[in-house]
């Protein structure tokens, strides 16, 4: 914090604004531990966990099976190199694949019983359950606690407060959500269809890993003409130590259905690297749309690099039917590590997709993130805007792909990639991929590099501001196009975050 | 690390094909750039820097036969300009057809007749850009040409030269293989214009290794032959020194696979440089261009503008990197790639890409792909523009920003007027 005292007094800058950054600052707020016993597995992983991990959840044959089989994959395939990102080698075998808190190894009937520290681990979290289900009519059926285990969990806290009525009201109007354990044994005809279908268990290195060992996650089903009636909400949180997540989530929105999802996720401090290999598919059908919107706040390491989260993540929407359309939005702020390409493939005719991302990187953060947009469908239409900011000796790459293949006739896409550095001791990349096989499609790409204007932040120094106050400004006027595109609710915590992970690096 | 077996038996074998010239200052420079090839092993398909572009024909023992072309219905392209000629067949020196190399302010050799000397001031550059460009991506055909050509240009230029020297390279024989490696080095406040043209052989293989010093001048314009089976590898390593300028255009029409790679190295703080690039495709044309653009000092411009018209199915590929290392603040980079598609066969594939380790820049690129203008055609035919005319007009006002980098407007002129050619032949 020794940035924030330089700069406070001696600017003589208004009190207010300086509590105000100091309200915001404080580097990671989600950094502490929650004390619970935990109930793990053993150590590794191998056919014998991944089994156990099947049995936990109750699962059926025939998903045990499909683990297995993408288990085996696993074995035999090579971690990717290509990513500009650097991290000493993964441990897989020196890792816990499950862990639940004990409390949770019987399932509570309601909030009452469910451990008071993980209801006040959340409550710490600043996800005020009720305000925000009032606020932004959180389902928050999925709120994977500490541990990763969160099956119980979320119809736990459900059941207790306003959930139950919102459960009641998303049953009436035909909308499933749940966990994706509790919607193998429910729903197993819809994720037998859909499991896989958008990202195959031998897709790539993590993909793969994660189909075999995914502990939960989410599950939607959106019926033909619905409009979700209320957001749907994830919020992921890492507690147990050298314990990796694996989270899975299906969402799929039927014809002419619409749905808002929302996904969050801390983790707390801890000096040894954490892994989060994760899976998002999403199918839409015809007029049907789906946003996703992310806020990804892994811890990312202290100052000099030590712990983080290695954040290996395949997320995929396909858009089969026809007029159909995905909007993803990402701020990308966590994180010692991230590899994220949130892609669309637009199979649908007039099937549009949009992305929206902030990454942010400082101290030694690493960031390689970007999207796919492949044009399979005539008319399709896509869209990407992506702002990437590194400040520290962090690295941030954008990496993206737009392939309009031979069919996909009178298709569009505009890219926008900007970056800025904040110091000289970073690095900003583009790396897009753009590839055109058809004549009527049009595509146009841009990226641009630059500093913080000096101009700006002199004009904002002038009125009053601190240094850093100035940068973030500047910055959230930088982010602007990525920021509005998000959820009320989400683009107010995405401001401040933008603050605070910038904390530190000017001056 | 080993090279992979299909590798490994790939470089061998088309490394029994070849013989190394001996003796001589470059000697140890070749070999050691057979070292090199020996490590990288030569390109693959799978290679990431050869996603776009199949390397087989150009890495193949045997060369595949490309028919002659009868160019005759165009003089060479810079004939009509006052300039030292030298001449090329199939990659072989033509004494008969080149001038004298003697000439006022300039040092120029063959690399066969200098080779034989044991100290040479090309020694210090010979395989010295090449081995420099390797990192970070390997270009084996480059290293491949520093162990094997017999032949090349040297060209010292110690003034400002007022002449362009101008290389001719005549294909002859169906089933040439040739490989030419020229050093220039342009002194402090000199200035040399080098000028490039034909189609040089059935398969052509050429790197040139520029070195231009503090305020030196260095101006590029090449137009590669009309042959369409002829396949061409082309390499321009060059390093920049203090306020110097390097301005290189290609114009490329036909060839059935053309890979120009240029890598350059701004060393010299404020150098400035330009490479551009158009080509016009139809039917069986690939064309690569792969850049690489490494800022290393202060207050350094570096331009590429690369154009492409297609059709018929011709595929156009753009690789594009600026790479700007911590130092180089006050870094101007730019770099746009575009192609006209005109029909719904042809492909544009690109990649551009930025680096960026300094935070006090301004670095943009910008890629775009798609059809001609309908409104504007439209406007065209409304005044009475034929389509086909409007279309052409409209081709080569595309065309035009690239042609721009050209320095010499008369040149420029000229390499306008041969594009309109080629866009009224494709009429007919």
């Amino acid at each position: 914090m020794a940035a924030f005292d330089n700069v406070d007094v001696k600017e003589g800058v208004d009190q207010e604004t300086v509590d105000a950054v100091r309200e915001v600052g404080g580097a990671y707020k989600y950094g502490w531990n929650t004390e619970i016993e935990m109930e793990y597995a053993p150590k590794g992983v191998n056919p014998d966990i991944v089994r156990l991990i099947s049995d936990k959840n109750e699962e059926p044959e025939w998903m045990t099976e499909w683990r297995l089989s993408a288990f085996q994959r696993w074995e035999n395939m090579e971690e990717p190199t290509w990513a500009m990102v650097n991290y000493p080698k993964i441990d897989f075998q020196d890792q816990y694949y499950y862990a639940r808190p004990k409390s949770m190894i019987e399932k509570p009937k309601s909030l009452e019983e469910v451990d008071p520290k993980l209801l006040a681990t959340y409550e710490k979290l600043g996800i005020p359950l009720k305000e925000q289900m009032i606020l932004a009519g959180v389902e928050g059926a999925e709120n994977m606690p500490a541990e990763g285990r969160k099956v119980a969990v979320d119809a736990v806290f459900d059941s207790v407060s306003v959930g139950t009525t919102f459960q009641a009201e998303l049953k009436k109007a035909g909308v499933i959500f749940c966990s994706i354990s509790e919607a193998i044994r429910e729903h197993p005809e819809l994720v037998k269809k859909y499991l896989g279908s958008v990202v195959p268990a031998s897709d790539n290195y993590y993909a793969t890993l994660n189909s075999a060992v995914f502990s939960d996650g989410s599950f939607v089903y959106i019926p033909p003409n619905t409009r979700c009636p209320m957001e749907l909400s994830t919020y992921f949180r890492i507690n147990a130590e050298n314990t990796g997540q694996f989270e899975r989530t299906l969402i799929i929105a039927d014809k002419g259905s619409y749905v808002s999802y929302l996904e969050g996720c801390t983790a707390p401090k801890r000096d040894t690297a954490q892994l989060h290999a994760a899976v998002v598919e999403i199918i839409i059908e015809e007029d049907a749309e789906v946003k996703y919107s992310t806020v990804q706040n892994w811890y990312p390491g202290d100052e000099n690099g030590v712990g983080g989260i290695y954040n290996f993540v395949t997320k995929r929407a396909d858009c089969r039917g026809d007029r159909s359309k995905v909007m993803w939005t990402q701020v990308e702020t966590g994180s010692a590590v991230t590899w994220k390409y949130p892609s669309c493939i637009l199979r649908g005719n007039d099937s549009q997709g949009e992305f929206y991302s902030i990454a942010i990187a400082n101290n030694h953060q690493q960031a390689d993130t970007g999207t796919k947009m492949i044009h399979l469908g005539k008319n399709t239409k896509s869209r990407i805007v992506s702002k990437g900011i590194s400040a520290g000796v962090a690295q941030n790459t954008y990496r993206g792909l737009v392939s309009m293949h031979p069919k996909a006739k009178n298709s569009r896409n505009y890219t926008q990639c900007d970056s800025l550095l904040i110091g000289d001791k970073c690095g900003a990349h583009t790396v897009p991929y753009i590839e055109v096989k058809n004549n009527s499609s049009r595509v146009e790409h841009e990226a641009t590099t630059s500093k913080v204007d000096d101009d700006q932040l002199f004009y904002c120094r002038q009125r009053g501001m601190g240094e850093e106050d100035a940068v973030a400004l500047v910055v959230n006027g930088f982010c602007k196009d990525v920021l509005q595109a998000l959820p009320m609710e989400f683009a107010m915590e995405a401001q401040q975050l933008v603050a605070i992970s910038l904390e530190g690096s000017v001056g | 690390m080993a090279l992979a077996k299909v590798t490994q038996d790939e470089t061998d074998a088309r490394l029994a094909s070849l013989s190394m010239p001996e003796g001589g200052w470059p000697a140890i420079a070749r070999r050691d750039a057979l070292a090199r090839v020996q490590s990288m092993g030569l390109p693959h398909r799978r290679d990431e820097y050869w996603k776009y572009t199949r390397p087989e024909s150009l890495t193949s023992p045997d060369v595949i036969p490309a028919a002659v072309f009868d160019a005759s219905d165009e003089a060479p392209i810079f004939a009509t300009l006052d300039a030292l000629n030298i001449v090329f067949v199939d990659g072989v020196f033509d004494a008969d057809q080149s001038d004298d190399l003697a000439q006022t302010g300039l040092e120029i050799e063959r690399l066969e007749n200098a080779a034989s000397a044991d100290i040479h001031w090309a020694q210090d550059i010979y395989g010295t850009l090449e081995t420099a460009g390797q990192n970070p991506v390997k270009r084996p055909l480059a290293a491949l040409n520093t162990a094997f050509a017999h032949d090349g240009i040297l060209i010292r230029a110690t003034t400002i030269v007022e002449r362009p020297v101008n290389l001719t390279y005549i294909h002859k024989s169906d089933r040439s293989d040739a490989m030419l490696h020229h050093v220039i080095k342009v002194e402090q406040g000199a200035k040399l214009t080098l000028l490039e043209s034909g189609p040089a052989a059935s398969r052509f293989n050429k790197v040139m290794e520029v070195s231009v010093s503090d305020q030196g001048e260095f101006h590029h314009v090449r137009a590669q032959g009309r042959d369409h089976e002829r396949r061409a590898v082309t390499h321009i390593f060059a390093r920049l020194g203090e306020e110097s300028v390097f301005k290189s255009f290609t114009l490329t029409a036909n060839g059935v696979l053309t890979r120009n790679e240029c890598v350059l190295e701004l060393t010299g703080d404020n150098a400035v440089a330009h490479i551009a690039g158009a080509c016009v495709g139809d039917g069986e044309f690939h064309h690569d261009d792969t850049v690489f653009i490494t800022h290393d000092a202060v207050g350094c411009e570096s331009r590429q503008v690369f154009k492409k018209v297609l059709r018929n199915g011709a595929i156009g590929v753009f690789q594009g990197k600026i790479l700007v290392k911590p130092d180089a603040q006050k870094t101007d980079g730019y770099q746009i790639s575009q192609s006209l598609l005109l029909d719904d066969d042809s492909q544009f594939l690109a990649k551009p890409e930025l680096e960026i380790y300094a935070d006090d820049v301004a670095c943009s690129h910008g890629s775009t792909s798609g059809a001609i203008d309908e409104e504007a055609l439209f406007y065209l035919k409304s005044r009475g523009v034929p389509a086909s005319d409007a279309t052409d007009l409209l081709t080569l006002a595309f065309l035009a920003e690239a042609v721009q980098e050209v320095e010499d407007s008369n040149i420029g002129d000229i390499v306008t007027e041969r594009m309109s050619a080629w866009l009224a032949r494709r009429k007919r």
